[in-house]
């Protein structure tokens, strides 16, 4: 028989796993993940961060406007990274952007994951017209661009409550458009893994013992496709934020009084050409970095969890 | 000299954990024409053995010691160029799954005669006829069009035939088959086997056949070679072994098999099971499941838990025990 | 019993019940092999045409498991068995036929209706790698049935049958934290067997439960099996390809061919005197140790796909002794002069 050892606890066990072993071992995770962890701090605590608050009016004198950053003369001391065209501080105003990115790219995860992790399940496990129906249903989805989502849903609100309510509630209804349009990719991703649990014999166990459907989904089936979840999670938060970035920049998205990162870049693309570069460029590069460490973080993890890839 | 003389071989894996050991200091002989067993339950480290043979060990696995030579020449320290010389020409392999050796995408015709080219300098015709000619041996309905069939168009046996087949096209000397026949029904296992051994003999081809089976071995070997957690324990003529198996291990293992007790009784079960080879226990491997561990008096023997057993010989066969060795002494005396 | 009352309340157990606990009559399975209506149209000499094949998996099965002892199922791969098997559980639904459990019929009930007879009757599968769950510790594996079927226990009782279901099968408690990846096959075995036994059933269907063992290993669990069927006086509907068990283990056995039953006999005389052709090739296909055994019966031709059915006896393509009656015919399960039956034409004709 195998020594009984005693059972490491679920701390000890996560520090020995291969997730955190890999982790170790690959530098350019670690960099990544340094740099999503400042990145997401800078936006949390923003409002203790930034210098100024750039949704204060009163912080603000069109005076100050498109001051250079630091390093370039004729900078004012006040404002590190420069201002843009309304005399906002920009660093400030990247911070507080930051925070509306990654709200709207959290929040729009979720609800794609709640929605298509429901009907991939459903369509995986039930078979048959339900899954023929929830998948064409997908289809159509992904059909629609969220360009097209976004027009309709935000003409619709416009058009029914104003646009003042429009941009009161505008984080909110990005998250709803970008978790609508983008379900479809959950929801085909968690149908195929269950297609394969399905087949397993725990499932036909369970089966046997005369477990309900909705607990052989939920209680057996559904924590063995957490892996590939977790994995398109971190594609589809960095796909939610672009998405929001450039529905942002065509005019869609977040009002420039509350600018996201997207709005910020299409504030200051006007000014390229008249030289006030760093008003588009600046939030651009850190539109970049933001989604290049995720993506990076996502292939790590997808090596890490594809089990065909460390059991041989 | 022996065709193939296997000496201290020892592979390990070097993985996250540490280094496993999988075959530690295996060593035995093959002649020219003969039939070879070499048995074991998963995790003995036989299937290691058997890609050992044709020095197909891949990352993270590699040889550490000891030496294959066929005919004279180490294939442990060959190039790979010489290597490609050796397999599949000289010493060909059967896999347990006909898929890894055949592609699915090529037609059976198209698989032999690209590897009888690869080898030979011939035509295309030549090869042709050459590849026609061994399905015909393996005793396959119709093999002009077999040719151009495509491997998931054949049932499982008629695919092991042509591995079977595939294996014979170069005229090989030796033949490693890795557990033929385990994906098959009996009755296709027999016929696959009988087939197997016409075709060893009237070639006089040598047959590795790693198998758990052992009325397999029984049927279709000479000689055997019992495995556990990756070293011999056990090696002889193979009847002697099924007969008058002396090792507590094969004992144990033919005295499970059904047939040895009388049909509704409880069977005879070696208690636990194969250690990993992460963790193999210290002294003789099988000391913790075996029932000579303990001596006269009842205390655990210090012998069995520290040191490895050496192999001593008992009428034609080796054995590596302890409780062997001192019997074989007393009866001396 | 007398007819009268059988015939007014069907749910009564009939007289044949009293002996057999679970009856299968003319049970029939078919697999659609495409389900959309577009994948079932073919393009044929230039015409389109819908096709409707199906995998015949099971054709017309009669089986009577009596209370108390181990019936095998044996066959090669493709025959149905394990198709019955998950026909009697219930994972699948039959095309015709029913099937009965202690009387009652089974084979069209479901949910709530049908709860009682999953802690009667349980399943061991072939795979255990695959047979338990890789998120559950084995604590959790074996005390989920019992908070399913018995809500009304206390977590120290549950705790208890667990503890006692554990003793039983031969686990450590100490298992009881770790997660089934963590054990070998043959342990992982041990615990789908305490999870089958954790709800008291009184049959069990063990599907190839020790095929995917080592030799060693199987042992232990054949014992184990055996064991429990002492203790807790077990029914078993044992499906295997292994004849050196089913010789061991078995009550009787039947025989299985392509979806039929071709003969059903006493293990004993079964090994004694195979009678039908499928049979003597089986027995004498297994590698035995011995050195003088005979030379085994070679059958020519391979195992026909069950998706276009031979006609006649399904046996005939590869069968020694056909005739032509056998190739239009399909032989019937006849009881022979021991009390066993078999469904062959030459041993109805006496040439066998």
């Amino acid at each position: 028989m195998t020594t009984t050892t005693t059972t490491p606890s679920r701390w000890k066990r996560f520090r020995n796993s291969y997730l955190v072993y890999s982790f170790k071992r690959d530098w350019i995770a670690q960099c990544c993940l340094a740099i999503f962890l400042c990145l997401l701090l800078g936006a949390i605590c923003a409002p203790w961060l930034a210098p100024m608050n750039p949704y204060d009016l009163t912080q603000i004198s069109i005076l100050d406007s498109e001051l250079p950053p630091m390093w370039i003369d004729g900078a004012d001391p006040l404002f590190p990274l420069g201002t843009d065209a309304q005399g906002r501080d920009l660093l400030s105003t990247i911070l507080y952007g930051a925070r509306v990115s990654l709200i709207i790219g959290f929040g729009a995860v979720i609800l794609q994951a709640v929605i298509g992790v429901t009907v991939g399940l459903l369509a995986g496990y039930l078979g048959g017209r339900i899954d023929a129906f929830l998948m064409r249903l997908a289809d159509i989805q992904l059909s629609f661009s969220t360009l097209m989502v976004a027009i309709i849903v935000g003409a619709v609100i416009k058009a029914i409550f104003g646009g003042a309510t429009y941009s009161a509630y505008a984080v909110w209804l990005l998250v709803l458009i970008i978790g609508l349009a983008e379900w479809p990719q959950y929801a085909r991703t968690v149908r195929a893994s269950v297609l394969a649990e399905r087949s397993k014999e725990y499932v036909d166990a369970a089966r046997v013992m005369g477990y309900r459907d909705r607990r052989i989904m939920f209680r057996h089936i559904l924590p063995n496709t957490l892996s590939p979840i977790f994995v398109i999670s971190t594609v589809q938060i960095a796909n939610a934020i672009i998405s929001e970035a450039a529905l942002s920049f065509l005019g869609l998205g977040m009002p420039e009084t509350q600018p996201s990162l997207g709005s910020l870049i299409k504030s200051g693309f006007d000014y390229l050409q008249s030289g006030s570069w760093w008003i588009t460029l600046i939030p651009g590069t850190v539109l970049v970095v933001l989604v290049l460490v995720v993506n990076l973080l996502g292939d790590w993890l997808r090596d890490v969890m594809n089990p065909r890839l460390y059991k041989g | 000299m022996a065709l193939l003389e296997v000496s201290n071989l020892d592979v390990r894996f070097a993985l996250r954990q540490g280094e496993v050991r999988a075959l530690r200091d295996v060593s035995f002989t093959l002649d020219r024409g003969e039939r070879l067993g070499i048995v074991g339950e998963s995790g003995a480290g036989k299937s290691v053995a058997a890609f050992t043979l044709l020095n197909l060990i891949a990352k993270p696995g590699y040889i550490a010691g000891g030496s294959i030579r066929f005919e004279g020449s180490d294939l442990a320290r060959m190039s790979s160029r010489e290597l490609r010389r050796v397999r599949g020409n000289r010493i060909s392999m059967i896999f347990q799954d006909p898929m890894m050796t055949l592609n699915p995408v090529l037609s059976i015709g198209e698989q032999m005669v690209e590897s009888l080219k690869a080898h030979r300098r011939i035509s295309t015709q030549e090869a042709r006829a050459i590849a026609l000619h061994k399905l015909k041996q393996v005793y396959i309905p119709s093999p002009e069009t077999r040719l151009d069939q495509y491997p998931h168009e054949l049932s499982g046996g008629m695919r092991q035939r042509i591995i079977i087949a595939i294996a014979l096209l170069l005229d090989p000397d030796i033949i490693v088959a890795d557990e033929p026949t385990t994906a098959l029904d009996v009755t296709i296992q027999a016929e696959i086997m009988t087939l197997l051994r016409e075709l060893c003999e009237k070639h006089n081809v040598g047959l590795v056949l790693i198998t758990h089976d052992l009325g397999v071995v029984s049927q279709m070997t000479q000689r055997t070679l019992v495995m556990y957690a990756g070293r011999v324990i056990e090696q002889g003529p193979t009847r002697e072994i099924i007969n008058d198996a002396q090792h507590p291990y094969t004992q144990g293992l033919l005295n499970a098999l059904p047939q040895m007790t009388t049909p509704g009784s409880r069977l005879n079960q070696i208690p636990g099971s194969m250690p990993s080879l992460s963790n193999t226990p210290s002294g003789c491997a099988f000391h913790p499941r075996c029932q000579y561990r303990y001596d006269a008096t009842g205390q655990p023997r210090r012998d069995c838990l520290d040191q490895v057993p050496e192999f001593v010989t008992s009428g034609n066969c080796q054995v590596a025990c302890h409780m062997v060795r001192d019997m074989l002494a007393k009866e001396a005396s | 019993m007398n007819a009268v009352a059988t015939q007014a309340s069907p749910a009564t157990p009939t007289s044949s019940a009293t002996d057999s606990l679970l009856e299968i009559r003319g049970l029939y399975k078919h697999f659609p092999l495409a389900e959309g209506f577009l994948e079932q149209l073919r393009f044929e000499k230039g015409r389109l045409v819908r096709r409707n094949d199906s995998v015949h998996a099971i054709n017309g099965v009669d089986l009577a498991v009596r209370r108390g002892e181990a019936l095998c199922v044996v066959g090669e791969s493709g025959c149905g068995k394990s198709t019955v098997a998950r026909l009697v559980m219930g994972l699948l639904s039959p095309s015709a036929g029913e099937i009965r459990y202690d009387g009652h019929r089974i084979d069209d009930l479901r949910g709530k209706r049908l709860l009682p007879y999953r802690q009667r009757m349980q399943m061991i599968f072939q795979n255990p790698y695959a047979s338990l769950n890789p998120r559950m510790t084995i604590q959790q594996t074996l005390e989920e049935p019992l908070r399913f079927h018995h809500p009304e226990w206390t977590t120290p009782q549950i705790h208890d049958k667990v503890a006692e279901v554990m003793a039983s099968v031969g686990i450590d408690p100490e298992w009881g934290k770790r997660f089934g990846h963590e054990f070998s096959g043959g342990q992982r075995q041990r615990i789908a067997i305490a999870r089958a036994l954790a709800v008291d059933p009184e049959f069990i269907v063990a599907d190839e439960p020790i095929s995917a063992l080592d030799v060693s290993i199987q042992a232990q669990v054949l014992n184990l099996l055996m064991d429990a069927q002492a203790e807790r006086h077990l029914t078993y509907l044992f499906i295997t390809h292994d004849l050196a068990v089913v010789e061991h283990f078995g009550t009787r056995v039947a025989v299985m061919y392509l979806g039929t039953v071709c003969e059903l006999a006493d293990t004993r005389s079964l090994f004694a005197r195979p009678r039908h052709p499928y049979t003597q090739a089986l027995l004498s296909a297994i590698p035995r140790l011995e050195d003088n055994r005979p030379e085994h019966v070679r059958l020519s031709g391979e195992v026909p796909t069950p998706v276009h059915l031979p006609s006649g006896c399904v046996f005939h393509g590869r069968c020694p002794h056909v005739t032509e009656r056998c190739r239009q015919e399909v032989p019937q399960l006849i009881a022979t002069d021991d009390g066993n039956r078999v469904a062959c034409h030459g041993v109805e004709e006496g040439r066998l």
